[in-house]
């Protein structure tokens, strides 16, 4: 895999776990448990889908092989995307989502924090926005988390079981791909170890607050990277595909 | 709070500063079962289009309203107290900056 | 203390002088009333028309597009969540008007229990639906009750770039492939109807009407809107090549609009009774969320409680 290539893949494996979530998130959208809350989901699933936006159109523009965001985003086939798994497991119920989201800001949160400084301007760039807007969605997530932690007992109960349901796809998020090694050897991917640990201070600190334990011995899925994935992303793109492929001269 | 029924969390009241020296105006109100969670929605409903740098939140049951009955005592006295207004006092035209 | 008598005549003179009426001001208990059921019928509106556009979230056909129509969904949740705030001041909760949709005692606009079958109909109902909406909405910015102007006046601030990008999405469709424009077209036969009926039944048989424009509630009658919109859409329609189904539509002259046949007023009673082809799935997807979501309201109630000195204000 040369630069280039892996620069590209990179782009994907950002872009691709933005959108998946997005996607995942919008489903709630009409549906949440209260209409402020359905407000508050929706507009982080804005920014998400906001920035597999920006992220697909800068892959395009390094694949230079005129593919734009709605051409990498309509018409990959499964194999082809690189989003982590974690992102496109089911909603479930709202403790479920909840703590896929936590796992997920907090990744994101210092993740896009240290590649506010790497050297690709346009990387570089994105990120100092996007940073700000999952600084929020993290808080936003932290706070249901304490808020069911320490609810109700059924809460507790529903929090607790997506975190033993979870905890197995968060290994990936620190796993890297082959592009990942090379983006960091090159000096603009962040060091993948050292998110790793603030994450689980992160978490472990926050879990803690909120009385709720993490599974032990857990063997950690991975494979979303490589685009070998759960079975549940074909059906997404089977529904978020529809339209494009099956008119694919029509401009929308 | 949150002793009533309503399942829906308890009202709330919302200001928005729209830029630093400007006065807060009410926007409108939310439901939340907390003051991070009123915050949070208020920013979620009111701020979706850049309307604000700050934002106040305030339980609605905390206002203190003055009421329509109060009109006439609370507020016409002030209506005839026109040497409050600069209008009133009669300077020469040739006095600038006043 | 002023009697009835008085304060009625205050509350008649605010009208009259195109004042508003407040919260804490004196109205009768039919104006109240009145006002209850039309603006939660609002809110219940916006929040059930989440429903038919959602459906299209997820399918949407470019990235762009999947953001317009997230966020516009969210701005309709958004003006449900300022009515339901408007009415409560009215001194109901919304937990009373929630029960009142789930229960099937509170209506809805009968248009959302129509169903989303092409990405032509998101186009459609940005065109058509917002479109009577907005003038509907542009009349309520000056009506009398204070919180339900301002609500509109926001809501009519936010809203205007919801029919642009419907009539955006139609005028695509209608200039791409063949499929596309016929699409566009078939979208626009099914919606047409269904949007002149959202002005609600004919002056001639409206129960409501005339108290609503008495309170200054509603300026403009039902008919009025419904022809103001069929002047306005019309050469909307033809700009870009789609034909209103309605063999009879004819410019008239002498009224300076169009002459036009009006909706099938039996298949409104029949949707507004609850047979529309949506009604039970819509009604259906509402419950489901209010019950699925108890259990979050209920922990967030319980933690509030448990750290009260850390989280609520004293």
């Amino acid at each position: 895999m040369n630069y280039h290539e892996a620069f590209f893949k990179y782009l994907l494996i950002l872009g691709d776990t933005s959108l998946i979530l997005a996607q995942r998130l919008s489903e709630w959208t009409g549906h949440g448990p209260f209409l402020e809350e359905d407000l508050a989901l929706t507009n982080i699933a804005l920014d998400t889908l906001g920035h597999a936006n920006v992220l697909l159109e800068y892959a395009g523009k390094v694949e230079n092989k005129g593919r734009d965001q709605d051409k990498l985003a309509f018409f990959r086939n499964g194999r082809e995307y690189f989003n982590v798994k974690l992102v496109e497991l089911p909603n479930g119920d709202y403790a479920n989502t909840m703590v896929r989201q936590l796992f997920v800001d907090a990744f994101r949160y210092h993740y896009f924090n240290a590649l506010c400084g790497c050297k690709d301007e346009t990387l570089s760039g994105l990120a100092q926005k996007a940073v700000k807007e999952i600084k929020y969605h993290y808080r936003h997530s932290s706070w249901w988390i304490k808020r069911f932690g320490d609810g109700t007992e059924e809460s507790h109960q529903r929090t607790q079981n997506a975190l033993n349901n979870l905890w197995r796809f968060t290994g990936e998020l620190f796993m890297p791909d082959e592009s990942e090694k090379i983006m960091e050897e090159e000096k603009i991917a962040p060091s993948l170890s050292q998110i790793q640990y603030i994450w689980n201070e992160d978490i472990q600190s926050l879990l803690k607050e909120a009385n709720l334990t993490i599974p032990k011995d857990v063997y950690m899925q991975s494979g979303g990277k490589q685009g070998v994935h759960t079975e549940y992303l074909d059906y997404i793109l089977a529904e978020m595909q529809s339209l494009p492929r099956m008119y694919p001269d029509a401009k929308w | 709070m949150n002793t009533n029924k309503d399942n829906q969390g308890t009202l709330w009241e919302v200001f928005l500063q729209k830029k630093s020296g400007q006065p807060f105006i009410h926007a409108g109100s939310i439901h939340a079962f907390d003051k991070e969670m009123a915050l949070q929605n208020a920013r979620d409903t009111y701020t979706r289009r850049g309307e604000a740098t700050v934002v106040w939140v305030v339980p609605s049951n905390c206002i203190v309203s003055s009421t329509p009955e109060d009109i006439g005592s609370f507020f016409d006295p002030a209506n005839d107290k026109i040497y409050r207004h600069p209008t009133f006092y009669h300077i020469p035209d040739a006095i600038k900056n006043m | 203390m002023k009697s009835e008598k008085e304060l009625e005549e205050i509350f008649e003179k605010k009208l009259n002088n195109n004042e508003f009426i407040e919260p804490k001001d004196w109205m009768p208990e039919k104006y109240r009333q009145h006002l209850i059921r039309q603006i939660s019928q609002h809110a219940h509106s916006e929040v059930v028309g989440m429903l038919p556009e959602g459906n299209w979230i997820t399918r949407a056909p470019s990235l762009r597009a999947k953001l317009v129509l997230l966020a516009k969904v969210q701005d309709e949740g958004g003006h449900g969540l300022y009515l339901y705030s408007a009415a409560e001041t009215l001194g109901i909760s919304r937990d009373e008007m929630l029960d009142a949709l789930h229960s099937g005692k509170a209506k809805y606009s009968s248009i959302f229990n129509y169903p989303t079958l092409t990405w032509a109909d998101i186009g459609a109902i940005g065109w058509l639906v917002d479109g009577a909406a907005i003038m509907n909405q542009v009349m309520l910015q000056r009506t009398s009750y204070g919180p339900y102007s301002r609500a509109m006046i926001r809501i009519c601030k936010e809203e205007s770039f919801h029919q642009r990008q419907g009539y955006e999405i139609m005028m695509r469709l209608a200039l791409g492939t063949p499929e596309q424009k016929q699409m566009a077209q078939d979208a626009l036969n099914r919606w047409w109807y269904p949007t002149l009926m959202m002005f609600g039944p004919p002056d001639s048989e409206s129960p409501h009407s005339a108290d609503a424009i008495k309170w200054r509630i509603k300026r403009e009658t039902n008919d009025q809107l419904r022809q103001k919109f069929v002047n306005q859409t019309v050469p909307q329609a033809e700009f870009i090549g789609l034909k209103v189904p309605d063999p009879n539509l004819k410019w008239n002259e002498e009224k300076k609009g169009y002459d036009f046949t009006p909706p099938d007023w039996e298949e409104f009673k029949r949707v507004i009774s609850g047979n529309g082809p949506c009604n039970k799935e819509r009604l259906a997807a509402r419950i489901k969320a209010h019950e699925e979501g108890k259990w979050v309201r209920e922990a967030a109630a319980a933690y509030a409680q448990k750290h009260k000195k850390e989280v609520l204000v004293s």
